[in-house]
C-alpha cells in the first residue's frame, strides 16, 4: 500500500511539476466576464412569456404539460395517472405534496414511499414500480429544463428508474436561463450531493441518428405546472 | 464476448482509407450522418452574432483555464476531497487502469457498468478489466452496440455512426438471446434498454467520464440524453469517473456557456436530456448513489501539448465532436480508418501527444486545411495551424531546435531530405533556378511516367514547354 501511495503522489508531483514548467501564456485572458455576457442576453420577459418559452422547449421534446392550481394538482394528477393506467406511484418520504396526495386516499394508485437504503429494495423499483412523483425545485426556459435538487426525502433514483415521472413545478421559480438560475439561488456557495437538469424523457439517436424515446431513464416526463392563487395561467 | 481489436498502428492508415473510399454502403452512411448533423447544428445557430460572441467567451474561459491549470487542479482536488471524493493521478493509461483495478479488487468487484467515457477508450479499459476477471459493459446504446460487434467507436459523440439499422438489427437477433430481427429502431431501443436495465442493478461499479470539473465547488458534469450516465453514477455502490487534467474549468458560472456550445454544437440539441453535477458521495442519511467517489485524473502526453504555447490550445477541446462533422476527409474515410481513440481533426492534433508523432504524423497530412474545422470550432481551436505544425515536427531534423515532441522527424526520409536540400540550394539561388529550369522545360519529354503517390490517382507532372519568365518575355518584346 505504502509503494502504491508513493507513486501516486509521484504522479501527482510530476503531472503539477511539468505543468508549472510550462511557460506562461503572453496573452492569457483576464478570469472571463459571464455575467457580463448573461446581462447583455438575457431576455426581459413577463411570467406569461417565460412560462410559454419553458413549455414549447420541454414540449419539443415530448414532456407532456398540465397547467394546475394550488387546488387542484392532486385531481389532475390522479386523473392524468389513471389515464395511463399507472398501478402504483412513488413518492418521497414525508414530503408535503407527498402527504397531500397519501391524504387523498386514491382508490386505483397505491402509493409507494421511498423509505429504505436503496440496497434493500433495489429489485423492486427496477422492475416493479411504474411512475415516481417528485417536486422540482425550479426550472430554465431558455434551454427548457426542470431543476431537481434530490434529497433524502426525494432521492436521487426517483426521477430516473420508474417509467414515467411526474413532476411539480411552481412557475414563480422559473428563471431565464442557467446562468441567472445559479446566481439567483447561490449554487456556488454550495451544491447537494448530485444537482440535476432534465429537460424530457430519455432519449438516444445513437441508431442511424434516429430519436427514440424511453432510453434508459423515464419514457414520459409530466409537468405539473401549479399557478398561484393569484397566477395568470 | 468482446473481440480484441487493437487501435493506433499508422502503417495501415492508407490502407483503412483506400478500403473505405472503395465501400459505397459505408461512404453513404457517413455522408448522410454528416449532413444531419451539420444541418442540425447549423439549426441551433440561427444569430451569427451570439455564436461569435458565444464562442469568443467560451474560448476565453478555455484559454483562462488553461492558464491557470496548475492551480485550478490542486483546487479541485482540495474541494473534491473536502466533499468526500477520492482523488487519484495517473501519467500513463497504465497507471490510470491499475487505480482502477485496485479499486475494483478492494471492493471486489465482478461488474462494471459504463456510462460514456472516451477517455475509457484511450486507456482501453475493457480489455484491462477483462484481462483481471472484471466485466465492464458499456451502457450508452451506440457504445453497446459497437461492443456487442467487437468494434470500436467510429465517432466521439455517436459511437455506432457507421452502422445501419439493418446492421443492427442483425446483431441484435445474433448476440442477445431470445431477439427476433426487427428494424424497427423503437423496438430496438426497447430491447437495449432491458438488457441494460439488469447490468445496472447488478453493477458493482460504475464507470464514467467528465466534460467538465469546477475547481471551486469540487463538482463534476455529466451532459448526456439516454440517462446511462445517471444510473452509472448513481445505482452501483462505486463510482469511478475519469478525465484528462485539460477538463477543469475555475468557477460553477463557466459552465452554462460551454454546455450551451457543447449541446449546440455536438449534436444540434440546444439542451441535453441530463445535465448531471456530482458534488460527492453518498452522505449518512442519503437513501441512494455510491458510497464511494473517485476521480482519475490522467495526463498522457497532455502535458506535452500543455508546454508549447502553440500545441496548448489543443487542449481547450470539449469534445463536441463539431469538427470531424464538418471534415471533407472524416466525412469520406469515417472515424475507424484514423486507427486511433479519437477521430478527425481533433484526433490529428491531440493524439500525437498520447501515441507519439511515430506512429500517429500521417494524420495530420491527411487534411486539405481547408479550415472547416477551426470555423465550427465552439472554443475556437486553430486546428489548421496546428496541423502544419505538427507536420513541420514530423519533418524536423532529430534533435535540432525544431524537434521538440516525441517523435519528431518520424517522418523524414533520406530521399525526402536530399530532394528538399537540392530544392532549396536551387530556389536560394537565382543563377541556378534560371539554369535548372531551362533545363527541365527542354527536358520535359524525359520526365517520368510513375511520379510515387502522385501518379497513383493522378496524371503526370511535365514540366511546361516555356517558363513563365518566356512567356512573359515574348509578350513585352
Amino acid at each position: 500500500m505504502s509503494q502504491s501511495q508513493r507513486s501516486a503522489s509521484s504522479a501527482r508531483d510530476a503531472i503539477l511539476g511539468r505543468l508549472r514548467s510550462a511557460s506562461a501564456a503572453q496573452n492569457a485572458p483576464a478570469l472571463p466576464d459571464v455575467g457580463g455576457w448573461y446581462d447583455e442576453h438575457t431576455t426581459h420577459e413577463s411570467q406569461s412569456e417565460r412560462i410559454a418559452r419553458l413549455r414549447a422547449a420541454m414540449q419539443a421534446v415530448k414532456t407532456e404539460f398540465h397547467d394546475t392550481t394550488e387546488a387542484d394538482w392532486p385531481a389532475v394528477l390522479l386523473r392524468v395517472a389513471a389515464a395511463k393506467g399507472i398501478r402504483n406511484l412513488l413518492i418521497g418520504n414525508d414530503t408535503p405534496h407527498g402527504a397531500v396526495l397519501q391524504a387523498l386516499l386514491p382508490a386505483n394508485l397505491e402509493l409507494v414511499r421511498y423509505t429504505e437504503p436503496i440496497a434493500q429494495w433495489r429489485d423492486t423499483l427496477f422492475d416493479h414500480i411504474d411512475a415516481a412523483f417528485t417536486s422540482a425545485r425550479s426550472a430554465i426556459a431558455d434551454i427548457g429544463s426542470v431543476v431537481l435538487w434530490p434529497t433524502p426525502a426525494e432521492p436521487r433514483l426517483m426521477s430516473l428508474v420508474p417509467h414515467i415521472h411526474f413532476v411539480l413545478l411552481d412557475v414563480t421559480t422559473i428563471h431565464p436561463n442557467l446562468h441567472s438560475a445559479m446566481r439567483a439561488e447561490g449554487w456556488s456557495r454550495g451544491l447537494p450531493t448530485n444537482a440535476l437538469l432534465i429537460g424530457g424523457p430519455s432519449k438516444t439517436a445513437d441508431i442511424q441518428q434516429t430519436l427514440a424515446y424511453g432510453a434508459h431513464g423515464p419514457r414520459e416526463l409530466v409537468v405539473l405546472l401549479r399557478h398561484g392563487a393569484g397566477g395568470a395561467a | 464476448m468482446s473481440k480484441v481489436i487493437p487501435i493506433h498502428p499508422m502503417d495501415d492508415f492508407k490502407e483503412r482509407s483506400r478500403s473505405v473510399l472503395n465501400n459505397p454502403g459505408q461512404r453513404k452512411n457517413f455522408r448522410g450522418a454528416m449532413d444531419f448533423l451539420q444541418a442540425k447544428r447549423r439549426a441551433q445557430f440561427p444569430d451569427v452574432d451570439e455564436l461569435e460572441g458565444l464562442r469568443d467567451l467560451g474560448s476565453a474561459i478555455r484559454r483562462y483555464s488553461l492558464a491557470n491549470l496548475p492551480r485550478l487542479l490542486e483546487q479541485l482536488e482540495a474541494k473534491l476531497t473536502a466533499n468526500g471524493v477520492q482523488v487519484h493521478w495517473a501519467q500513463t493509461p497504465d497507471e490510470a487502469n491499475a487505480i482502477a483495478l485496485g479499486i475494483a479488487q478492494r471492493v471486489k468487484a465482478k461488474h462494471i457498468i459504463k456510462g460514456k467515457s472516451m477517455v475509457s477508450e484511450e486507456i482501453e479499459f475493457n480489455h484491462a478489466m477483462e484481462a483481471a476477471g472484471i466485466e465492464a459493459f458499456e451502457s450508452d446504446m451506440g457504445e453497446y452496440i459497437v461492443q456487442l460487434a467487437g468494434e470500436k467507436p467510429s465517432h466521439i459523440i455517436m459511437p455506432a455512426i457507421h452502422k445501419t439499422k439493418q446492421d443492427i438489427a442483425r446483431l441484435f437477433a445474433q448476440e442477445v438471446p431470445g431477439v427476433a430481427y426487427t428494424e424497427d429502431v423503437d423496438a430496438l431501443i426497447q430491447i437495449g434498454r432491458r438488457v441494460l436495465r439488469r447490468k445496472f442493478a447488478d453493477a458493482d461499479i460504475g464507470l464514467s467520464g467528465v466534460n467538465f470539473a469546477v475547481a471551486e465547488t469540487g463538482t463534476l458534469c455529466l451532459v448526456e440524453n439516454e440517462g446511462n450516465g445517471r444510473m452509472c453514477t448513481t445505482v452501483p455502490r462505486v463510482h469511478i469517473a475519469i478525465t484528462g487534467i485539460e477538463k477543469v474549468v475555475e468557477k460553477l458560472e463557466h459552465v452554462p456557456p460551454l454546455y450551451s456550445l457543447l449541446a449546440r454544437s455536438a449534436t444540434g440539441q440546444s439542451v441535453t436530456t441530463y445535465f448531471n453535477l456530482i458534488s460527492g458521495p453518498r452522505k449518512p442519511n442519503e437513501l441512494d448513489g455510491p458510497d464511494e467517489v473517485h476521480l482519475i485524473l490522467l495526463d498522457n502526453g497532455r502535458t506535452q501539448a500543455y508546454a508549447d504555447l502553440d500545441l496548448r490550445a489543443t487542449l481547450q477541446c470539449i469534445r463536441c465532436g463539431a469538427c470531424m462533422n464538418h471534415c471533407p476527409v472524416y466525412a469520406r474515410i469515417g472515424g475507424h480508418a484514423y486507427g486511433t481513440t479519437y477521430p478527425g481533426p481533433i484526433g490529428a492534433i491531440i493524439s500525437p501527444h498520447m501515441l507519439g508523432l511515430e506512429s500517429t504524423y500521417p494524420l495530420a497530412f491527411a487534411s486539405t486545411l481547408c479550415g472547416a474545422c477551426a470555423e465550427v470550432c465552439p472554443v475556437k481551436i486553430p486546428i489548421p495551424d496546428i496541423l502544419v505544425r505538427l507536420r513541420n515536427e514530423a519533418m524536423a531534423e532529430p534533435e535540432s531546435e525544431d524537434a521538440t515532441l516525441r517523435g519528431s522527424g518520424a517522418g523524414r526520409t533520406n530521399t525526402g531530405s536530399a530532394v528538399w536540400s537540392v530544392w532549396a540550394q536551387v530556389y536560394g539561388r537565382l543563377g541556378l533556378y534560371r539554369l535548372a529550369s531551362w533545363f527541365m522545360s527542354r527536358g520535359r519529354a524525359l520526365s517520368p511516367t510513375e511520379q510515387g503517390a502522385w501518379t497513383r490517382s493522378r496524371t503526370p507532372l511535365i514540366p511546361a514547354a516555356k517558363r513563365l519568365r518566356d512567356l512573359v518575355k515574348d509578350r513585352n518584346p
